[in-house]
């Protein structure tokens, strides 16, 4: 796999939901598009809930891992 | 993702505005626009000199769900007020106290927290609605 170039990072470990998608969406948007981001998750809701925001919201949903406690989601901006 | 989410709030206790909070900033986070009508008791809420204060649980929380509210709370957990904050923060949420409420509550604008951008009637509030999905907590 190519190496990501993350533009940034949202850390929303220890959030409950909605935060974390909130905050990827307040830290998305000034960023360029083609842009990834970085988010660190533990909300057990949080892998649906990417997944949903980008199919709804036209973002990338580029790469997705987990250690079992720490979700990790990277995103390309629309 | 256009659609307007329309949310009425009756109830005042931090439990039941701590689920309206969520779900208003999920909406928000995917774009749509929110509108929130308050009513009653969650208007009372929303006085700016109680906003922090302690609203108490649904009773069917009882002790028990009082636990698990406060472990939550502990771990971090934004108040509801917060989350709200951070929803209007994405633009598209309206929050709007009920006219018929402000009445019965006695209350001016200059009581509400500034969370609330106005005062309309229940007509205003449907058609600022339209056809979108109406959620009554």
């Amino acid at each position: 796999m190519d190496v990501l170039e993350i533009t940034a990072t949202v850390d929303a470990r220890g959030l409950s939901c909605p935060m974390p998608i909130v905050r990827t969406a307040q830290a998305i948007k000034p960023m360029a598009s083609g842009s990834l981001l970085e988010i660190l998750a533990t909300d057990p809701g949080s892998v649906k809930d990417f997944a949903a925001w980008c199919r709804s919201t036209g973002n990338e949903l580029v790469d997705q891992t987990s250690d079992g406690a720490v979700h990790r989601f990277v995103i390309r901006r629309k | 993702m256009d659609e307007s989410m329309n949310l009425v709030l009756f109830s005042g206790t931090d439990d039941k505005l701590q689920a309206a909070a969520v779900l208003t900033a999920g909406a928000a986070a995917l774009g749509k626009p929110v509108n929130v009508f308050l009513q009653y008791w969650a208007l009372d809420a929303f006085r700016a000199e109680r906003i922090q204060n302690d609203h108490g649980l649904a009773p069917e929380a009882g002790p028990e769900g009082r636990d698990h509210v406060n472990a939550l709370r502990k771990a971090g957990q934004a108040s509801w007020a917060e989350t709200l904050r951070q929803a209007k923060d994405l633009g598209g949420v309206d929050i709007q106290a009920c006219s018929l409420s402000m009445d019965l509550l006695g209350l001016d604008e200059g009581d509400l927290d500034p969370l609330v951008d106005g005062v309309e009637g229940v007509t205003s509030f449907y058609l600022n609605a339209g056809d979108g999905q109406m959620v009554f907590i």
